[in-house]
């Protein structure tokens, strides 16, 4: 199923292209046909440098999860989840963490999972932009010399994105449904997402703000996940000290992209 | 349609005599509060409250109806509420909060609902987005600039700021002083330039005052749950309702001013993207509705 979605996405070209292709690439009818066939997706969840946080999120959907675990997916691999040692093929997986360039187990397993998965999720902040990976700059036992950590997109090809320190459980609920229904419109945002790599609070002020863009709405402020965002005169000031790169203060904001019609179709309007 | 989806428009306004003489218009936004806290269909409210600077206003959490009729009244300036509605849930531990945002704030919160990407148990607590109408905004600084300079009087003398009938206008306890709108260009935030929301389109109950007549509001209910709300308000007597001025001076009106607002603003957005810059939304060719606000 998935292969086929990617298929219809023509998901070899880099993301950038393919977010710059009508979007209805996909047709109604073979959304539905996608969607009538319900195959429980191959899912594996990889986990480099990261906290498991991106991973915890995702069973913090206590309401749905029991169901999402045996009627909708199928998670074939992760050492936190799976017995399993070889990696399977799988339909999706959930890469978090950001990769270590001096770790050879590291840049080996990613360039498995490229080969291995038909869509690779950079699943959390620190596989999508690096995050608070990013400070890192080696000098510590047992190994001193780990100290360059690159989000996953700068080796690999990345399908989509879900940025977040963690992404909400709401947020990973709502990817998984749609690419269980093979809708492409609501993953849209994440496919792009995936060109965002270096991200930084100071975005809200490079991209927004002197673009003449803000409005001083708050939202940046309200979703950083780490408070070093707080609102001066109607703008939003960015306490570099306490910013941890996750991006997801450009990602909220309404002024960076804007899913108009989804926002309609989701409220009824 | 550049009054966006609604189920209905009317005209109203709150019957609280206390609500009618702080409120800047019909008081629809802190009747619906005070009703639906009283109700108990939101458990606190996200507004615009006063700081100890006049006429700066501040996102505050109101939890009664005292602080919802104490934030009542237009600030023509930033209160950034979205950024509030973090707070009420986690510091206040609200589990269902009201807000009330200008058209540029609803974008946030709505997309924000729709794609929570690090917001976390949020997005469904959201129980009344009370949305306002909203031609432009203006930095603190351009409001001392008019105020102070042009028109010569101390901000902490002024007791209501208004904008109509082609004037912005400013009230205090004995004398009415305005200064022509043309006056005031130049002075508004560069962000509104680009923004194609006048009515609060994405709200669940939406309210300003172009539309209807000094006193009262126009109201439009656009989802089920806003509707829902606002019918039992009206059930409730907490508000009255009449029927809304089809004419020149009512509908007519609005969809002018809505439509010179998108129309001015999708110019702008042509424009920057002529010259390479950034813009969120489409260009008048790639879209069906040139005046659609995507
Ligand atoms: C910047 C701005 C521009 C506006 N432009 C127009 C216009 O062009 N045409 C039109 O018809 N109406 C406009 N309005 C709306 C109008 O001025 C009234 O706010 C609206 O009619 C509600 O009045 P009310 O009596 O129902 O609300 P009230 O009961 O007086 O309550 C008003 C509510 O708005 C909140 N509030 C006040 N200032 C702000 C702010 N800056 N940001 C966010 N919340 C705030 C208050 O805290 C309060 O809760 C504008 C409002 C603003 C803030
Ligand atoms: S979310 Fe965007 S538009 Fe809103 S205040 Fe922040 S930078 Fe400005
Ligand atoms: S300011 Fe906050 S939300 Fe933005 S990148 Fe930094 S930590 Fe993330
Ligand atoms: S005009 Fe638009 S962008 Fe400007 S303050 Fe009003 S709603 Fe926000």
């Amino acid at each position: 199923m998935l292969a086929r979605i990617k298929e219809f996405l023509g998901l070899g070209a880099k993301p950038k292209e393919v977010s710059e292709e009508p979007k209805e690439v996909v047709s109604k009818e073979e959304v539905e046909k996608v969607a009538e066939e319900k195959t429980k997706p191959r899912i594996g969840y990889i986990h480099l440098s990261g906290c498991t946080g991106d991973g915890m999120s995702l069973t913090e959907n206590y309401d749905i999860l029991a169901d999402l675990l045996t009627d909708m997916v199928e998670i074939v691999y992760g050492q936190t989840l799976v017995d399993l040692w070889e990696m399977p093929e799988m339909d999706l997986a959930l890469v978090e963490g950001s990769c270590c360039l001096q770790d050879e187990h590291s840049l080996h397993e990613l360039m498995e999972v490229r080969e291995k998965a038909g869509l690779v999720v950079a699943f959390g902040s620190c596989a999508a932009t690096g995050c608070f990976t990013r400070y890192s700059r080696g000098g510590q036992q047992a190994q001193p010399n780990h100290e360059s950590f690159v989000p996953i997109a700068d080796l690999i090809k990345v399908d989509c994105a879900i940025p977040g320190c963690p992404p909400s459980p709401e947020i990973i609920a709502k990817t998984v449904v749609a690419v269980i229904n093979g809708d492409m419109d609501y993953l849209q945002p994440m496919i792009d997402l995936a060109g965002y790599t270096e991200a930084c609070g100071c975005d809200l002020q490079l991209k927004v703000v002197n673009q003449a863009l803000c409005t001083g709405c708050g939202t940046c402020a309200m979703a950083c996940q780490t408070r070093a965002v707080s609102m001066t005169n109607g703008r939003p000031e960015v306490n570099s000290a306490r910013c941890i790169k996750c991006g997801i203060c450009y990602v909220q904001c309404p002024r960076s992209w804007w899913p108009a019609d989804r926002i309609k179709k989701d409220l009824g309007l | 349609m550049v009054l966006g989806t609604y189920k209905e428009v009317v005209t109203a306004r709150s019957t609280d005599k206390q609500i009618q003489k702080v409120s800047q218009d019909g008081g629809i936004v802190s009747a619906l509060f005070c009703y639906a806290l009283e109700e108990k269909l939101i458990d606190g409210a996200v507004v615009a409250g006063p700081t100890d600077e006049f006429w700066k206003p501040a996102p505050m959490v109101a939890m009664s109806a005292d602080e919802i009729i104490a934030a009542a009244g237009t600030k023509y300036t930033f209160s950034p509420n979205v950024l509030m509605l973090k707070q009420a849930v986690r510091q206040y531990g609200l589990e269902k909060v009201g807000t009330v945002a200008i058209p540029c704030q609803t974008m946030g919160i709505r997309k924000m609902q729709s794609y929570p990407f690090g917001v976390r148990f949020l997005a469904d607590k959201i129980a009344l987005l009370t949305g306002i109408f909203c031609m432009e905004n203006f930095p603190f600084v351009s409001l001392e600039t008019f105020i102070s300079e042009k028109m010569g009087i101390s901000m902490e003398l002024v007791e209501k700021m208004d904008i109509g009938k082609g004037k912005f206008i400013v009230e205090t306890q004995d004398d009415v002083l305005t200064i022509p709108l043309k006056e005031t260009h130049g002075y508004e935030q560069a962000g509104c330039k680009v923004c194609l929301d006048y009515v609060a389109e994405l709200a669940d109950v939406s309210t300003g005052s172009v539309g209807s007549p000094d006193g009262w509001s126009t109201v439009f209910t656009r989802t089920e749950g806003g509707e829902t709300i606002f019918k039992a308000a009206v059930e409730a007597g907490v508000i009255e309702t009449k029927p809304v001025n089809e004419g020149k001076f009512g509908l007519e009106m609005l969809t002018k001013l809505a439509t010179q607002k998108k129309e001015k603003a999708m110019k702008e957005i042509d424009k920057r993207k002529g010259m390479g810059l950034p813009v969120p939304f489409k260009a008048s060719s790639e879209k069906e509705d040139p005046l659609a606000n995507v």
